[in-house]
C-alpha cells in the first residue's frame, strides 16, 4: 500500500498518525479519570457518566450562547470560563446525586450499577425536555479551529492539542490531590478500611460525597471540551461509556497510574491497528485483546496489592 | 280517515327517499365531484378502519425519546403540520383527520409492537412511521400481516417493495447516481474516497456507488472505510485521506460520528472550499450540530433543501416555522414526512376509500403538486419519482442549490448491474 508515495509523504503521515494516537489517549484518559475515581477509589459502578459528561458539554453551550449575546468581546476566552462552570454544575450534581442515591446503596454495589443506569436515563430524558431532542452547536472561538503547521506537510489539529494539555493539567491536578494532600490522604484512607477510618475520626461520609462530586466534576469539564470534537446531544454520553469503562477495568479499578497506561495502550493499539485496516476491524482486534489480556490477568494491568 | 291525505302525501317522498339510499353504493363509482356531501362511512371504510362520519384516525409512530429521537424529531413536527393544514381544507372525504402518536423509543421490538397496536387496537387508517431502516424492517411483517398502509419518509437503501408501504424518500440509486454524475463532470473527479458509519445503509450506498465509479464514470476508488456507529475518533481516517489525496471524499457517516468527523476534518486542515466533498447524509438538521463553520463548502446530495426557491416551499417554509418556532430548520427528511399525510389523502382521494387494498391499487399515479420540492408522483413500485438535487453548505447552515437534474429520476429499488 505504500508503493505509491514518497518517503517525505509517509514521514510526515507517521508524525501525524504519531498525534492521531496521542490525541485519541488524552481523550480516554480525560474521560476515564472521573470514572476512575468513582470506580477505583468507591467502588461504585457509575453508568451516568456519560450523562454528567454531557451536562458539562450543555453549560458549555449555554455559556458560549452568553457570551455572544452578552459579552461578544469576550467570546474568545469563554471556553476556560465555560470548563469551569461545567466542572462546578457536574460536581453539584453529583454530589446532589451521592446524598439522594448513592449513599444508600454502598452496600449493595450492584444496585448503584442499576441505581445509576436508571440515573442515566432520567438525565436523558432530562436533557431532552429541556434543551430539544435535537444536538446542539457549540461555536468555538476562531483560535481554537483549523490547525498547526509544523512542517509544510505536517499538520497538527489545535483542539487536539488543546486536549491533550488540558489532559496533562487534569491529571497532575488529581494525582497531586490524591496522594499529596490532606484530603487525598483521607480518601485513600476510607478506601483501604472505611471502618478504621471513620474510628481514628476521619467524616467518611463527607469524603464520600466529595470523591463523588469530584468524580463527576471532572466528567463535566471532559464533556466541556470534547465539544470541540464530538457532538452535544441528549443521548451523545452513551458514545463514551463503553470506551470509559474498557479503559477503567483494563487499567485495574483501583490505580489512577493503571487508567493512564490502559489508556495508551489502548488508544495506540487502535490508531495503528486503524492505519492499516477499517476502523470497525480496528475496534474488534483492540477489544479482542483487551478481553484476551483480562482473561490472563483479571484485576487489571495494576492493581492495589490489598490483604484480603 | 283524515290521516290519509297526509299519508298520500308523504308516501312518493318516503319512496323517492327509500330510493335514494338503496343507491347509495353506486355513489362510490361516480366521478367525486358528483356529490358535495361527505359520502357515508359505510361506502368508504369496508374493513372497519377507525373512521367516523366526522373523523378519520390515522398513526404517528416515531422515536420521540431514545438515540433516534434527534433525527425523528423533524418528521412528527412534519407530519403534525400537514395533517393540520389538510384539517384546515375540509380534511379527507369530509372527515378531520386525528392521529394518535406512538413512540417507537429508539427501540425496534418497540416500533413493532406500538404498529400492531396501532394496527389492532385502534383500527388506523394508515401510520406515518419510522425513520431507520432497522425500524422499518421491523414494522413491515405487521403492517403486511394486517393489512395496514405505512408512509416511510427516510432516505434508504432501496431492495425493498411493499404493497402496504409507501417510501417517500429516495431509494439508494435516485440519491447517488445525479449526486456522482454531476461532481464527476463538474469537478473532473476521477478518484474517491469513501467514509461511513458501519451498517447496511452506507455499506448499500456504497456499493452502489463504488460500481457506478468504477463501471459508469470509469474512475477509482482509492479508499472505502467504516466506522463502527457512535466512533467519535476520525483521525486515522483522516491522515488517509491526506495521504491518498482524493478528488472527491464521499461520506455517508451518521449520528453523533458526523459531527465528531467534520469538526476533526477541519481541526486537520482540510479546507473544503478546495477539497470536494460530497455526502449523502447531511442535511439542515444534522448541520446544527456540526455547526455551520464546521461544514460550509461540502456538497450534499438530496432532493430538497429549505433553501430551496420554488411557491409550494415559499409558504411550506414559513408555516413550518409558523407552528414549531423560528429557529427550527427543515431538513431532506422532515419534508418526505411532510409528503406522506398528503399522498395519503389524494390517494384517498382518488379511490374515493379508506380501504388500505383499494389505497394501495391507488397509489401509483398519485401526484402532489403542492410538495415543498416541486412536484412528484408515485411509481408502481410505491416509491416517488422525484429531483435529485446538489447543494453546498453555506456557513449559516443552509445551503445553495448548485445543480439538479432535469427530470424527475425515476426510482429504482432493485438496480440492475448495481448489486
Amino acid at each position: 500500500m505504500f508503493g505509491d508515495y514518497s518517503i517525505g509523504d509517509l514521514g510526515s503521515i507517521f508524525v501525524m498518525q504519531g498525534f492521531a494516537g496521542l490525541i485519541l489517549f488524552s481523550v480516554y484518559v480525560l474521560m476515564a479519570l472521573g470514572l476512575a475515581i468513582i470506580f477505583g477509589q468507591m467502588g461504585v459502578i457509575n453508568m451516568a457518566h456519560g450523562e454528567f459528561m454531557i451536562l458539562g458539554a450543555y453549560v458549555t453551550w449555554m455559556t458560549s450562547n452568553l457570551f455572544q449575546t452578552y459579552l461578544p468581546s469576550l467570546f474568545s476566552g469563554y471556553f476556560f470560563l465555560a470548563m469551569i462552570l461545567a466542572f462546578v454544575a457536574s460536581g453539584a450534581l453529583g454530589m446532589l446525586v451521592e446524598w439522594v442515591l448513592i449513599r444508600h446503596l454502598y452496600k449493595r454495589p450492584l444496585d448503584t450499577l442499576l441505581a445509576t443506569w436508571g440515573l442515566s436515563l432520567i438525565l436523558q430524558q432530562a436533557f431532552r425536555s429541556v434543551f430539544g431532542a435535537r444536538e446542539v452547536g457549540v461555536d468555538l472561538p476562531q483560535w481554537m479551529l483549523g490547525s498547526l503547521h509544523v512542517t509544510e506537510s505536517i499538520e497538527v489539529p489545535i483542539n487536539g492539542v488543546f486536549v491533550m494539555c488540558l489532559t496533562v493539567l487534569i491529571t497532575v491536578g488529581v494525582a497531586y490531590v490524591m496522594y499529596k494532600s490532606r484530603w487525598g490522604r483521607q480518601v485513600r484512607a476510607v478506601v483501604q478500611n472505611r471502618i478504621m477510618a471513620g474510628a481514628v475520626g476521619i467524616n467518611t461520609e463527607k469524603v464520600d460525597r466529595y470523591t463523588y462530586g469530584l468524580g463527576c466534576g471532572i466528567a463535566g469539564v471532559a464533556g466541556s471540551a470534547f465539544t470541540m470534537i464530538g457532538s452535544t446531544g441528549p443521548t451523545s454520553g452513551q458514545l463514551y461509556i463503553v470506551d470509559t469503562f474498557l479503559v477503567v477495568v483494563f487499567g485495574g479499578a483501583a490505580s489512577l497510574l493503571g487508567t493512564i497506561a490502559s489508556a495508551f495502550s489502548i488508544s495506540q493499539t487502535q490508531s495503528t491497528l486503524e492505519f492499516f485496516m477499517s476502523g470497525s476491524m480496528a475496534k474488534v482486534l483492540t477489544l479482542l485483546a483487551v478481553v484476551g489480556i483480562l482473561m490472563l490477568r483479571p484485576q487489571g494491568l495494576f492493581a492495589l496489592k490489598v490483604r484480603k | 280517515m283524515s290521516d290519509e291525505p297526509n299519508k298520500g302525501l308523504l308516501s312518493p317522498l318516503r319512496r323517492k327517499l327509500l330510493m335514494g339510499m338503496a343507491a347509495l353504493p353506486a355513489i362510490t363509482m361516480l366521478p367525486k365531484a358528483s356529490f358535495a356531501q361527505a359520502p357515508a362511512t359505510s361506502a368508504v371504510n369496508t374493513t372497519g378502519l377507525a373512521v367516523t362520519d366526522t373523523e378519520v384516525t390515522v398513526g404517528i409512530l416515531h422515536s420521540a425519546t431514545g438515540t433516534m429521537a434527534i433525527s425523528e424529531t423533524g418528521s412528527i413536527e412534519a407530519e403534525k403540520l400537514a395533517i393540520e393544514q389538510i384539517n384546515a381544507m375540509g380534511g379527507v372525504l369530509g372527515r378531520k383527520i386525528k392521529f394518535i402518536q406512538e413512540d417507537g423509543a429508539s427501540d425496534w421490538p418497540t416500533f413493532a409492537e406500538k404498529a400492531k397496536k396501532l394496527l389492532v387496537n385502534d383500527k388506523v387508517a394508515a401510520i406515518m412511521g419510522c425513520w431507520t431502516s432497522a425500524s422499518r424492517k421491523a414494522v413491515l411483517p405487521v403492517m403486511e400481516q394486517y393489512n395496514g398502509m405505512l408512509y416511510y419518509p427516510t432516505f434508504y437503501e432501496g431492495l425493498e417493495q411493499s404493497k402496504n408501504v409507501i417510501y417517500t424518500g429516495q431509494e439508494a440509486t435516485q440519491q447517488i447516481l445525479a449526486g456522482l454524475n454531476w461532481i464527476a463532470k463538474e469537478k473532473g473527479a476521477k478518484s474517491f474516497f469513501f467514509v461511513g458509519s458501519d451498517y447496511i445503509w452506507p455499506r448499500t450506498s456504497n456499493k452502489i456507488a463504488r460500481k457506478h465509479v468504477e463501471n459508469v464514470l470509469k474512475g477509482k476508488v482509492v479508499g472505502e472505510e467504516y466506522y463502527p456507529l457512535g466512533n467519535t475518533q476520525f483521525n486515522s481516517v483522516i491522515n488517509k485521506i491526506k495521504l491518498t489525496k482524493p478528488d472527491v471524499i464521499f461520506t455517508d457517516v451518521v449520528g453523533g460520528s458526523n459531527v465528531a468527523f467534520y469538526k476533526q476534518l477541519k481541526a486537520a486542515g482540510i479546507d473544503l472550499s478546495k477539497q470536494a466533498l460530497l455526502t449523502i447524509s447531511v442535511t439542515e438538521d444534522e448541520i446544527d450540530g456540526i455547526g455551520g463553520e464546521n461544514i460550509a463548502g461540502a456538497y450534499a446530495c438530496m432532493k430538497y433543501f429549505q433553501s430551496l426557491d420554488n411557491p409550494n416551499n415559499k409558504t411550506f417554509v414559513p408555516a413550518f416555522k409558523k407552528m414549531w418556532g423560528e429557529k427550527t430548520v427543515i431538513g431532506d427528511v422532515t419534508q418526505a414526512a411532510y409528503l406522506g399525510p398528503w399522498l395519503w389523502k389524494l390517494t384517498v382521494e382518488k379511490a374515493g376509500s379508506f380501504d388500505v387494498d383499494k389505497i394501495a391499487a391507488a397509489s401509483p399515479g398519485v401526484e402532489f403538486k403542492g410538495a415543498p420540492e416541486g412536484y412528484v408522483r408515485i411509481h408502481e413500485n410505491h416509491h416517488l419519482w422525484s429531483k435529485t438535487r446538489v447543494g453546498r453548505a453555506k456557513l449559516d447552515g443552509q445551503f445553495e442549490l448548485i445543480f439538479e437534474t432535469a427530470d424527475l429520476v425515476e426510482p429504482d429499488p432493485f438496480p440492475k448491474g448495481y448489486q
